[in-house]
């Protein structure tokens, strides 16, 4: 056994339902190193530290501490052995301090009691270089100074070995390069960090050795020393898997949106989608590309009216039947009512445009109750696309009033993206409209998405996965940060130059 | 008004204090760890109950009761089955996850219904409407300290009139507010109550803190219950869930405490004086009342003055909400189940 190994990790195999999270995973972690977890969203980075910290616990596989086999049931078990995890959603209790933040928990007799513990504090804070004020409230606090504290809480707990969840997602790049130095102190003590990232120059930056890991897959560990860029990209991404989808090209195109300076503030002050522009012509599927939470989810959502949007922004529809618009200021209502529709699948897949306890039926009227006379529902259309819908996508239920949310993933999104679909739009726009579905049912939706772009419908297509996106798409967008970083002819484009995109910002931050 | 008068509305008030004091205590002890529990009323009633019954069989059977034991039974009779109805509220909204509204509401609905159910029983054991009577418990419960009580003029009149239990509460009042804010144990429960999760982190029995806190809690209520049937209205029983309507504003009065025992001691109190406001409202300004919302009879006018303790907690919950400071606020995640898994 290999003494330099604070962590090893053998076959780690983790399922969600029919999702392999983590398909037999080895790799291990040193003493005295950082270690960056680099891999592209869905890849299953977060999860596998997630069994390291306690929080799941692994179908298949062993995990070694320090030379032994452990079994790590819950974050208690994880702490015993010196694994503290700082995840993204800091665990902090906003009502207290700073101090019994850190003290939550805690035995007082074992050297706890707030005196001793402020003083065991305040030499960690001056061993690495922390700086925090003990006695603020959580609330007070901005997101750099949580996480410090989630950081000195669990150094406070003794843990040798640091995981960090995306720890840059949130902080400027001043906070950034604070919390690089502190890291480098906690290595230089003998520590491990592990630090669970997609931005490559941070990797490049910080850490000794990179592990990638890709849907799940472990794919190999490299010396940053002696890696670059391109290659970390390309384990990354992967070689470009040759996908049979169709894609026609239509001559005749039309203008349908021209989006212009766009720009969204979400409610933490934060530019989610920065003076984003383009255009969208009828006929041509748009694939949109991003690191999941770039500004994909606003954009479409901005579009359609469900964001307010800042001053300056524009979005111009240009319609055969109803005329050009301006789309900025007008209701949800009035936007639908032109033929723009948004298909868009959450995490959880029911949250956003389906009501689960209710059959198809009626979440087919969701979209059209106004269109029966008086108070009363009308049945009979609803009842009619439904059943189309049902036999068109072969959506398997027991029946048209069968709640859907005890459908499988798969059908639920035949129903959302079929409803859509079936109110005949002139935009179509759909968000991850294959998560979670077996290659069969997302065959069956890029056909029926094709299907639109030849009918002369403008197709946005938001998507996950880059192989799908280069295959599909006509053009791509590349957003990052909430901008635009590139577009892209579908045909020509590779997977590396998406991929840098993606993750890199042109002209630096 | 008369200065004796002042002073029967200042011990009406305070008995009347009592008995929501121990429900609302009982109560906050429960929601600091995220268990909003609506049974509080059902909870009391049938601490108020059990604690009728194991009297009354010890009186029975007794030929002297002894009071030292009368108290011990029906203390004892009134903790166990209050903490228990505490374990049944923890076992379905902790282990099985049930909705805490539904659950609580329903309990006090259970409550209600058996301790009615057991009054009645008891009534027809002892004979009849109104013959109940469990006199020597109810003579221990309302023994009064010594000295103070007599000796002070005023002062013992107005502070020192009252059955030892009245003090009691207000000790656990404070002691409770020292508990939650004072002790590790305290901050370990109210991490518990904002935020499960970051307490389960931090290596802290989610589930055991909120049983205790349940059980604990309910005990704690069902004593309010037990002050309402010895004290409050002398050992006897009446099958009018009186007990069930004041157990509704000891859950108000969790929220006029923002969540803070030590307020309760004066907010309890401050309640019941709303509450008797009808008897001793001078005389000029009930007929003017009665002008205004032109009511024809005085007791109509009763109910608007029996509604004023909720108006004053809706008062304080507009005030508070509007001020935002965070720590007046109820706790993050009262009412919400835990579930590891679920993230």
């Amino acid at each position: 056994m290999d003494n330099n190994c604070a962590i090893q990790l053998k076959n780690i195999t983790k399922s969600f339902g029919a999702v392999k999270a983590n398909d037999n995973v080895s790799f291990d972690v040193r003493k005295h190193e950082i270690l960056a977890l680099l891999g592209e969203n869905g890849s299953g980075k977060t999860t596998v530290m997630n069994m390291l910290a306690g929080i799941y616990y692994p179908d298949e596989g062993e995990i070694f501490v320090d030379g032994k086999q452990v079994s790590i049931k819950d974050p208690k078990d994880a702490f015993d052995l010196g694994i503290g995890m700082i995840h993204q959603h800091y665990k902090l209790i906003d009502v207290f301090t700073a101090l019994e933040n850190i003290v939550l928990g805690l035995d007082p007799k074992e050297n706890n009691d707030l005196v001793t513990a402020r003083n065991r504090v305040n030499d960690i804070c001056s061993r690495y270089g922390f700086e925090i004020d003990l006695d603020m409230k959580v609330y007070d606090m901005n997101v750099s100074q949580k996480q410090t504290l989630e950081i000195i809480k669990v150094l406070y707990r003794g843990a040798d070995i640091l995981i960090l969840d995306e720890p840059t997602a949130v902080l400027t790049p001043q906070e950034t390069e604070k919390l690089f130095n502190i890291l480098r102190n906690m290595r230089n003590d003998g520590k491990s960090v592990v630090i669970i990232t997609h931005k490559l120059n941070e990797v490049l930056e910080i850490s000794d050795r990179v592990t990638i890991l890709r849907k799940g897959q472990y794919i190999g560990t490299v010396n940053t020393s002696e890696t670059n860029e391109k290659e970390l990209t390309e384990m990354m991404v992967g070689e470009k898997i040759t996908l049979d989808i169709n894609r026609d090209f239509i001559e005749e195109k039309h203008k349908r949106l021209e989006v212009k300076n766009l720009t969204v503030i979400n409610s933490e002050n934060k530019k989610v989608v920065d003076n984003v522009t383009f255009d969208l012509y009828s006929g041509e599927i748009l694939g949109i590309a991003g690191i999941s939470g770039s500004g994909q989810k606003e954009l479409l959502e901005a579009i359609m009216g469900l964001q307010k949007c800042e001053e300056g922004s524009s979005v111009v529809y240009y319609s055969t039947a109803h005329g050009v618009h301006e789309l900025v200021g007008l209701s949800t209502r009035e936007i639908i009512s032109f033929g723009l529709h948004l298909a868009f699948v959450p995490e959880d897949r029911l949250g956003m445009g389906l009501v689960g306890n209710m059959g198809m039926t009626d979440n087919v009227m969701l979209k059209r109750y106004r269109k029966g006379a008086g108070p009363f529902l009308h049945h009979a259309q609803p009842l009619r696309m439904a059943t189309k819908i049902r036999e068109e996508l072969e959506v398997d239920t027991p029946s048209l009033d069968y709640p859907v949310r005890r459908l499988s993933g798969g059908n639920v999104q035949k129903v959302l993206v079929g409803r859509e679909i079936n109110n005949k739009p002139t935009v179509l726009m759909t968000a991850y409209a294959v998560r979670g579905l077996d290659i069969n049912t997302s065959y069956a939706i890029y056909n029926l998405l094709n299907e639109q772009k030849k009918r002369g419908v403008a197709v946005v297509y938001v998507g996950e996965d880059l192989d799908v996106l280069l295959a599909l798409s006509d053009r791509i967008l590349v957003l990052c940060n909430g901008k635009v970083n590139g577009l892209l002819d579908g045909r020509s484009a590779n997977k590396e130059e998406v991929g840098l995109l993606m993750t890199n910002l042109k002209g630096g931050e | 008004m008369t200065g004796q008068s002042l002073i029967a509305w200042i011990n009406a008030a305070v008995t009347f204090g009592t008995v929501i004091m121990f429900g609302c205590v009982g109560e906050t002890l429960n929601e600091k760890a995220g268990g909003l529990n609506l049974g509080t009323p059902g909870i009391m009633m049938l601490g108020g109950i059990a604690s009728l019954a194991g009297a009354f069989f010890y009186e029975s059977a007794a030929a002297n009761p002894n009071p030292v034991l009368c108290v011990i039974i029906s203390l004892a009779c009134c903790i166990i089955v209050s903490s228990l109805a505490g374990l049944l509220y923890g076992f379905l909204t902790i282990t099985l996850r049930a909705n805490q509204n539904v659950t609580g509401l329903t309990l006090t609905m259970f409550g209600t219904g058996v301790a009615n159910f057991f009054g009645g029983s008891l009534i027809k054991l002892s004979g009849g409407v109104g013959q109940i009577n469990v006199a020597a418990t109810s003579r221990a419960f309302k023994t009064m300290l010594p000295f103070v009580s007599s000796k002070l003029g005023i002062v013992s009149q107005l502070l020192f009139h009252y059955g030892w239990l009245t003090y009691v509460v207000l000790i656990v009042a404070f002691l409770m507010q020292y508990f939650f804010n004072k002790t590790r144990t305290g901050l370990n429960l109210r991490a518990v109550g904002e935020n499960p999760a970051t307490a389960d982190a931090a290596g802290i029995d989610v589930t055991r803190y909120k049983y205790l806190a349940s059980c604990i809690g309910a005990a704690i209520a069902g004593i309010g219950g037990l002050y309402y049937v010895m004290d409050y209205v002398k050992g006897t029983w009446a099958n009018d869930s009186g007990i069930e309507a004041l157990g509704w504003l000891a859950v108000a009065l969790v929220i006029f405490t923002s969540w803070k025992p030590k307020n309760a001691t004066w907010g309890a109190y401050l309640f019941g004086f709303c509450y008797w406001i009808f008897l001793y409202v001078p005389t000029g300004i009930s007929s003017f009342l009665m002008k205004l919302f032109k009511v024809t009879k005085s007791t109509y006018l009763q109910n608007l003055y029996k509604m004023i303790p909720y108006l004053v907690t809706i008062i304080v919950l507009i005030m508070v909400s509007s001020r935002k400071k965070r720590e007046n606020q109820a706790p993050a995640s009262l009412g919400v189940s835990y579930f590891r898994e679920e993230r």
